[in-house]
This record gives structure tokens, sequence and C-alpha cells, in this order.
């Protein structure tokens, strides 16, 4: 399982993404965060009235907000929000035409391998450089069918009737720090719409890229997926390796009308100096399936836990996690499941790797109310601990009310044993290659459930994570 | 989760004017005993202090999570006053003892009322007397295990109310290489509308000794309102075996609070068993410190939850040596309204290498307006160990009763063996055979008194 140096420096700009261009924006928010910053961002983009009192109400509630330190880590400490700048944008439009991308935007796309994706495998593409989307495009014949496909300012300004009804609803402002934060500063991100039952064949793919030091990225993701209709998507994420904390800080927010289907697949790599503190969650309506397929490799600290609100009978909720926590990370992750419906189900499946110092959390929750009959989850969560160092800590939440459901969460801790590796030795592999090897089979079976090219992805950066880390 | 909301963190100096008159009144403080050993009174002080200075339960703390906070409200108790003549023959009359008690004792009010020390009496190795009298004769045994854990798990301010109050229970220590035979059977009684009782027991067994220990909480009517915080501090030292009981049965409007810690040593074994049958409100917190190298805990509970009844029990499997084992088994079944909430968390602490823990909670609810709340945790620091929990919501399936209609056997008497069946799988993992009886019985009882 070596890598040639030429794989290896394509994984590596792939995955890494640890380069960047020199910093030259026309809009800069400047350091630290104030009404007027709020205000500076909803002039940049000429936002309606409205838009403008959400925002202000955002920045108080974010202020008033503690930190969740009581329960979440202590590392949420050193996030210095004065230190931060909020809004970082070259004065372009997102643009449909590749060529018409400024050329260093542009060669950060390429060299991520961005424009080949698109043509080989994508039905749409955004792709978001520090705070607004550069490039944004979506195949003729996917436009034709009525799918809306824009970033959130194009989204809020040409589209107000079909996405302010849910927009800030799944997700309300208050929710918590993170997300009021988000509300008060949020820029760029996918809105997307897929009228009654058109089932989008391809992906649609957003890349988010944070360029610049000390920035926070806020991206704000709306799908609204019509009855009957299907959709796939898929977010990557990279930022160059800087020495002093970036804070990346989405809200996604999906609602699933009745039948439809919503995938969400986030590959998660941001180099670990990024905070990565982002709320999502999903509506799921009447017989609607929700699946959030949710990879950490990146990051400093990551604190997400997708949810599916399941408000029409028979709707299905599901969250395939993995995670990956070397020195220096902490992936705090884990799902919501509130079932709000008569016969809703849901399914939790988490694995979590910890090598070297790294530590990963799973936090869950599940709420079955009185009243309802029929709902059923099931929660499996597997850890693996690599070094004697790792740590690993599993905080489910369980609460059933009422006796016609059915309720189950495992969880199990393993160690990858002295014996397997051994045994592999002797066939001729190098521990790491070993220690490769058994990580991929514990993660394989969710690995699968990956649409090819990011099961590809996800196992090259996997052997990357794992290289070097016994011995 | 994100979206708990937060409350200040400031104390706010009216709040702890209202714990001072509140818990304080509660706590009946004992006027100091010159007769008392310097450290004894040194620890009252500390409580006192505690007492004063710890802010309440509240919402945003992990360890309340779920709990009804209003029922954790230690306000208008009285301290207990002395039982009259009656009242003592009654108890006596209605404690239960198995005919092979090894000893027997009955506290009323917080005082002792039957003192039998049985066939211990002037045993060699063997210490059992009620704590005051330990206290001042037994001193530095005493001294070595009392409270010493302190209350991790969210319990701290009851702790404190249990330091500075008038506390009174067992001291129990059998020297190394001694085995008692039978059990040691201790009932505790309480009567009088807000009535407080501070139940204490330690329990030590020294390196090879054996003891089986339980206890029994009872009201003596059905409906003066009592509150007890017990606390209950356990030691078995290197090959030390333990077996404690706690049957509580309170009437439906008494409140309990447990608080145990229980340290195993090397090649120790422990089995902590806590039964719940009565009270409104019952909050047990258990600590099982694994601190020598083969040390063995066993955690158990069984609670049948009826009417409005709230049972929230928190547990640390704490694993702070190599190759240590715990595995813990608690099974509530829930009818009516009440609500139960399961908090566990086994940690294994770096270096506690080749750590064997186990954790299952299982809830069966028997009625649409039952709910129980599981939060199983693990945090994990070392290197090859073997760490599962497993925690399971549901009710009696169809095809279960079917199977048993099929059989001649009505729907709602297969609704009672089964419900039966599912908590005698813990109940027959008490050892001491009289006392697994007598706790048989007991659940049965109110299984068919209450659940129809």
């Amino acid at each position: 399982m070596s890598h040639d140096s030429a794989t290896l420096e394509a994984v590596q700009i792939e995955s890494d993404g640890n380069f960047s261009y020199p910093e030259d924006y026309d809009l800069d928010a400047g350091y630290g965060l104030n009404a007027g910053v709020v205000d500076y961002i909803s002039n940049v983009k000429d936002e309606a009235d409205w838009l403008r009192d959400f925002r202000q109400r955002a920045l108080k509630v974010f202020e008033d907000k503690p930190m969740p330190t009581h329960w979440a880590s202590r590392d949420l400490e050193n996030i210095h929000f004065q230190n931060i700048r909020y809004y970082l944008a070259k004065k372009q439009r997102a643009t449909r035409r590749w060529e018409d991308v400024p050329d260093d935007v542009k060669r950060t796309f390429e060299r991520l391998g961005i424009p080949e994706k698109e043509r080989k495998f994508l039905a749409g593409v955004e792709a978001q450089f520090d705070s607004e989307a550069a490039y944004s495009n979506i195949k003729d014949e996917v436009a034709k069918d009525g799918v809306i496909f824009v970033n959130s300012t194009e989204g809020l300004r040409e589209h107000p009737e079909l996405f302010r009804k849910w927009f800030g609803k799944v997700i309300p402002t208050g929710d918590n720090k993170f997300s009021a934060l988000n509300s008060a500063v949020f820029s760029g991100g996918s809105f997307i719409y897929v009228p009654p039952g058109v089932k989008v064949r391809h992906p649609l793919q957003a890349y988010f890229r944070i360029n610049a030091e000390q920035f926070g990225q806020f991206e704000r993701t709306l799908i609204i997926v019509d009855e009957g209709a299907e959709v796939t998507y898929m977010e990557g994420c990279t930022a160059p390796k800087f020495d002093t904390a970036t804070l990346h800080s989405a809200v996604v927010e999906l609602v699933a009308m009745k039948d439809a289907k919503i995938q969400y697949i986030t590959v998660q790599n941001w180099s670990n100096n990024v905070f990565n503190l982002v709320t999502k969650r999903a509506i799921a309506h009447e017989n609607a399936e929700v699946r959030w397929i949710d990879c950490n490799i990146g990051s400093r600290l990551t604190m997400k836990y997708p949810g599916v609100v399941m408000k029409g009978r028979k709707a299905r909720g599901e969250v395939i996690s993995i995670a990956l926590a070397n020195t220096g990370q902490h992936q705090d992750t884990g799902a919501k499941m509130i079932h709000a419906a008569d016969e809703t189900t849901s399914n939790v499946v988490s694995k979590s790797i910890s090598v070297g110092e790294g530590r990963s959390t799973y936090r869950g929750q599940v709420h079955i109310p009185r009243h309802l009959k029929g709902c059923r989850n099931n929660t499996e969560c597997d850890a693996l601990l690599i070094n004697s160092r790792s740590r690993t800590d599993t905080y489910p939440a369980i609460t059933v009310r009422g006796n016609q459901h059915a309720v189950q969460h495992e969880a199990s801790v393993s160690q990858v044993s002295a014996e397997q590796i051994f045994y592999m030795q002797q066939r001729g592999l190098s521990e790491g290659e070993a220690m490769s090897l058994s990580v991929n089979g514990f993660v394989n079976d969710l690995v699968r459930e990956f649409p090819m090219e990011y099961s590809v992805e996800l196992k090259r950066l996997i052997d990357l994570e794992m290289e070097g880390s016994v011995g | 989760m994100p979206d708990t909301p937060s409350d200040d963190t400031v104390p706010d100096p009216m709040s702890l004017a209202n714990a001072r008159t509140e818990w304080l009144a509660a706590a009946a403080l004992p006027t100091p005993d010159p007769q008392l050993p310097e450290w004894f009174r040194e620890l009252q002080t500390r409580s006192w202090r505690d007492l004063v200075t710890l802010p309440d339960p509240k919402r945003t703390d992990e360890n309340w999570r779920f709990a009804t906070l209003k029922l954790s409200r230690m306000d208008a108790l009285e301290p207990a006053v002395a039982p009259a003549e009656s009242q003592i023959a009654e108890v006596l009359e209605r404690s239960e003892f198995t005919p092979h008690a090894a000893a027997r004792f009955v506290f009323l009010n917080g005082r002792p009322v039957l003192t039998d020390p049985g066939e211990l009496t002037g045993r060699a190795g063997v210490i059992c007397l009620p704590l005051r009298e330990a206290i001042l004769t037994q001193g530095e045994l005493v001294r070595a295990h009392f409270m010493r854990e302190g209350a991790p798990l969210g319990g701290a301010k009851f702790a404190a109310l249990h330091g500075a109050a008038d506390l009174d229970g067992i001291f129990l220590h059998v020297a190394e290489g001694t085995k008692v035979e039978g059990a040691v059977e201790i009932y505790h009684w309480a009567t009088g509308e807000n009535t407080a009782v501070f139940p204490h027991t330690l329990i030590v067994a020294e390196d090879q000794a054996d003891i089986r220990v339980i206890e029994y909480f009872c009201s003596l009517n059905p409906h003066d309102a009592t509150v007890a915080v017990a606390l209950t501090d356990l030691a078995a030292e290197r090959g030390g075996q333990i077996e404690y009981t706690a049957l509580q049965n309170w009437n439906g409007h008494s409140r309990h609070v447990q608080i145990n810690a229980t340290r195993v040593g090397r090649d120790a074994k422990a089995r902590g068993c806590f039964v719940n049958l009565g009270s409104r409100w019952t909050r047990t917190e258990s600590l099982s410190r694994m601190t020598g190298t083969g040390a063995d805990s066993r955690m158990l509970s069984v609670n049948l939850a009826t009417g409005e009844q709230e049972f929230d029990q928190r547990t640390l499997q704490s694993h702070e040596a190599e190759r240590t084992t715990s595995d813990l088994l608690y099974k509530n079944a829930l009818y009516d309204k009440s609500r139960t909430i399961f908090s566990g968390l086994i940690r294994v602490d770096k270096g506690a290498h080749f750590t064997d823990a186990f954790q299952t909670c299982r809830n069966l609810l028997g009625s649409d307006e039952a709910e129980a709340n599981s939060m199983p945790g693990l945090e994990i620091n070392a290197d090859e160990v073997k760490c599962s929990h497993g925690s399971t919501s549901g009710q009696i399936s169809d095809d279960e009763i079917f199977y048993l209609r099929a059989r001649g056997i009505p729907a709602s008497d297969a609704r009672k063996m089964i419900t039966l069946g599912f908590l005698n799988q813990v109940i027959d993992h008490i050892e001491a055979e009289e006392v697994r009886d007598h706790v048989h019985r007991l659940v049965e009882e109110k299984f068919l008194n209450v659940v129809e």
C-alpha cells in the first residue's frame, strides 16, 4: 500500500490543501465583531431590511449566550472573536464560466481538482473562496427541470418567496451560540430548491476553501426538496495550515417535503488549526428520508451533531458518521434524532478512530415524546483506539416516553490487537500498512455507503493519517 | 447538545441566603459535641461551610440533566424528633429479619432502637456498632474510610448536608481473613411530616474478609413525607469481598437520596445492588473505584416505577489500575406517569490497561405516559481495553403475550410474568440467598398491589 510519489503529491494537494495565495481583497470587514461589521456585510450584499434586522438581532443573541463549556470542551475558550475577520471577498459575483474566475482563485480550485470532478460526475458545482462563492454552475439539463442551485446571497435576493419560508426555521437563531453567530454574519453557502417529482441523478457539490489567515467562514446552506423529489449534495472543505486559529461556523438547514429524499455528504478535511463548529439539522415530512453522511478527518476541534426532526408519519432519519482524531485534534461529533410523528424511524451508526493523542467523542440525543406510537431508533457507536495515549468518549442521551416504541443503543471500544498487526507483518506488510489496513477494515462497511469517488478519497485520507502513527 | 439553555455562573447572593435558611434548617445541625473527636467536628464544620457555599442543583449541570429539579429542593424540613415508645414497639414488630441474619439493627428517625450484633457479639475480627459509638471508640478506623470520596456525581450539596447533620448508622469492620456467614440486616424507619434522616453505612472488608449487608428503608405510615439523605462508604481491601443491597421502600410522598462510594482494592470483589420500589423521588449516585489490579465490581439496580415516581440514578465506573473489571446492569420497569433517568459513565484512566468494563441499562415501558431517559457514557484513556455499553427501551411484544395466552395464561398475568422475569434477572445476581428471596418477595408484592 505504499504510495508512489506522484500519487502522494496528488493526494497531498487534494487532502491537505496546504497552500495559500497572497491576500488581496477588495472587501474586508476588518478584525472583530460588532454591529458595524454586521452592517458592513449587509451593505456589501445590499440586503433587504428584514434581513438586516435578522442579522442584528442574531448578533445580540450571540453576545448574550455563554459558551457551552459546561458540557463542551474548554478549548472553545481559545477562540478570540475579536481577532477574527468576518468578511473577506473580491469584488466579483459568482460566475458561471470557469474562465471568468479570478486567476489565483481559479488556480486554487484547479489544484484541488474541482473542474475535473465537475466534468466527471457532478450535476452542479459551487466553489466558495473565503466569504463568497467564486464559481457556481449547474448543468443545463438539471436547470431545465427547475432545480435552483445558487449561493445564499443570490437565493435570498432572487427567490425570497421560496427560501424565506424555511430560512432560520429549521435551526432558529437562538439554537446555540454558534448558530446565532452564523445568523449574524453568514455569507455564502448553497441555496437549493428541487421542484416536486424531480430526481437529480448526479450529486450537487459545494467546495469550501479558506485562504486567509485569522478568518472566519460562515456559510449558510438551505436545501428544500419538494414532494417526491430527490437530491444528493456533497461538500468538501480545506484550508491551509496557518499558525493562528481559524473559525468555520456553518448553519445547514434541510427540508424534505412529503416523500422526498435528501442525502447530504460531508468530507471535512480542514487543516488542524480550524475550529469547526457547525449546526446541521433537517426536517423530514411524511414518508421523507434524510441521510447525513458525515466524515470528519481534519480540524482542531469539530463540534457537529447533524439532526433530523421527523415531523411526518413514517419519516426516516439517518446519520452515518466517521471521525478520525489524530494528535492535536478533537472530533466531537454525533447525532440528534427527534421523533415527532408516529412510525418514524431513525438510525445512527458512528465509527471513530483515535490516533496518537487524538480524542474522539460521540454525543447523541434520541428523543421520543409521549403519545406517539411505533417509533424506532437504532444507535451504534464503535470506537477504535490506536495508541495508548488516544482517548475516546461516548455520551448519548436517550429519552423515550410511552410503551409503543423500540430503542436500542450500543457502543463498544476496541483496539487494534498486537496479534492482528503481527499476523499481517508476517505476511510482509509494514507495521504502518498493517495498521492502515485494520483501520480501513474497521470503517469499511460505512465507507461503502459513500459515492465511489468519495470512498476512494476517504480511503486515501485514512492511509495518509495512519502513516507514522505507530512505532 | 448546543441547545441546552445556560444559566449564569456567578452565584447570586440572594440564593446563597436562601440556601442558608432552607438547607440549614433541614440539616437540624447538632450542637458540637465535645466528646466527639476533633477530626469529626472539623468534618462537620467543613460540611457546614460546603452546604452554605455550594449551589443548588441546576439545569446546566450535566449531572442533573433530565432531573425534575424541584423534587431535589430540600426546603421546609424538620429535625427528626425522638420516637415514642409505641412507635418503637411498632417498628420492632414490623422489621422482618431473615432467620439467619448475622446481626440486626433498627433505626427510627435516625436513632438506634435495636442493636443486636447477634452471632457477631464478641467475635474476634468483627466490629459491628452504631456509627456514633464507633466514632467515639474506634475513631481512627472510622476516620480512614469515612466520607473520603466526596460526591462527584452531582450530589455534593447533599453530601455536605449529610456531613453537617445529626447522622448515625452502622460501622462494620471485618478484619483480615474473617468471613461472616449470613447477612447483617439493617432497618431505617422514619416518621413525621418533613422529617429528615441521615443514615450512614460504613463497611470495611480487610484482606480476604467477606461480608454481606442489606439495608431497608421504610416509612412508619403511608402519609408522612420524609426525606432521607443516606451515604454509603464501602471499602474492600486486598482479596476482600463485600455484597451490599439497599432496598428502598419509603411511602409515595417521601424522598430518598443515596450517595454510594465503593473502593475495590487488589483482587477484591464488590457487589452493590439498589432496589427502588417506594418514594416519590429517589436519587442514587454510585461510584465504584477499581484501585488495585484484579479488582472486580458488580453494580446492579432494580427499579419498579409507578404513579408519578421519579428514579434518578447516576453511576461512575472508575478504572484506576490495570486488569480490573466492572459490570453494571440496571433495569427499570415503568408504569403510569413514572420517569427514570439513568446516567452512567465508564472512565478508564491513563495506564489502566486491560480493563474490562460493561454497562447495560434496560427500560421496559408499561404505559404510554412513562418516560425513560438513558445516558450511557464512556471515557477511555487507556490501551487494550474491552468496554461496551448498551441501552434499550421497549415494551413487551405482542408475540410474547400471544405465546403465553396460547398456553391458557390471561394477558394481564402474562404481562406480570414477563415483567417480573425481566426484573428478576438482576435480583438473581444477589448472592446472599435469603436476602435475594426477600427482595424477590417485596418486588412481587409491590407489583401485585400497584400494577393492575
